[in-house]
């Protein structure tokens, strides 16, 4: 990971890079991944080829973008046409709620999980790491202490403090300085 | 916004993982569809060539090693039909 920024990213793909490549799916692919079994309710195979549709579109399609910084909506937006085609072609009901606002608010919500992810890549690799396997990976402190050779007793004290440093982190983020120096919180 | 710890667990939780074989899939993107290329503008110059890569899209795939995923089989055997 290098900590580029999305635009960045997107016009070092665009320019034929596969590294950028490869860090823009690591990216984006928990995200498209969530969308389209959270959001649309798909599984196996159905999933999977959505999954790939969406990537390959994105690499298809990245000069179109008119906003590099926008690679972000694009994906979600391409990733629910393609799960709605998807759910269409196969003649099943969708998996969604209509109207359009149950959808909007659970995307809304996935967008906030990837700033908190995003937060989340700028701690130490050690905090990363404990969040991440007790969270995200839903691992036990045993496990953890085995994987991480840590004392188990230890283990809660450290996710406590490595949550309190995530969130200085985001809430860092979402205090950017305007071109006057004053402070702006979202 | 501020954030509890509730909340940040919560979001955390929302995005697993995808799948590593299919991340490793999408990584491998630019480099199947160079491959890709490389078999059709072959075949466009071979006629005979293209006859035996379409009798046989995943033999042909797999000497060229690519992983013959079906959503790979399906686009090249569109670019050939084209």
């Amino acid at each position: 990971m290098t900590g580029a920024s999305d635009a960045e990213l997107v016009a070092r793909c665009r320019a034929g890079d596969d590294d950028a490549w490869r860090e823009l799916v690591d990216r984006f692919s928990r995200y498209v991944h969530a969308i389209t079994t959270q959001v649309y309710g798909l599984r196996g195979h159905d999933a999977e080829d959505v999954f790939q549709d969406v990537f390959a579109r994105v690499w298809e399609r990245l000069h179109t973008l008119r906003s590099d910084d926008a690679v972000r909506p694009w994906i979600a937006q391409l990733t629910r046409r393609t799960c709605i085609d998807r759910l269409r072609s196969s003649g099943r009901e969708l998996a969604v709620d209509p109207p359009e606002e149950p959808v909007e608010e659970r995307i809304a919500e996935l967008d906030e999980a990837m700033d908190v992810h995003a937060a989340l890549a700028g701690l130490q690799p050690e905090c990363r790491e404990i969040l991440d396997r007790f969270f995200v990976r839903d691992e036990s402190y045993r496990t953890i202490g085995e994987a991480l050779d840590l004392p188990a007793g230890t283990i809660a004290s450290r996710i406590s403090r490595c949550l309190a440093k995530l969130r200085g982190e985001l809430e860092g983020r979402n205090t950017a300085p305007t071109t006057s120096g004053e402070q702006v919180t979202r | 916004m501020t954030y509890d710890e509730e909340q940040i667990a919560r979001l955390l939780r929302s995005l697993p993982p995808a799948p590593e074989a299919w991340v490793e899939a999408a990584n491998s993107l630019p480099s199947v569809r160079r491959e890709l290329d490389t078999l059709v503008e072959q075949a466009e110059r071979d006629a005979a060539y293209r006859v035996q890569l379409l009798a046989d899209l995943d033999a042909a795939l797999r000497t060229a090693g690519v992983e013959p995923r079906p959503e790979v089989i399906e686009h090249l055997r569109r670019r050939l039909e084209a």
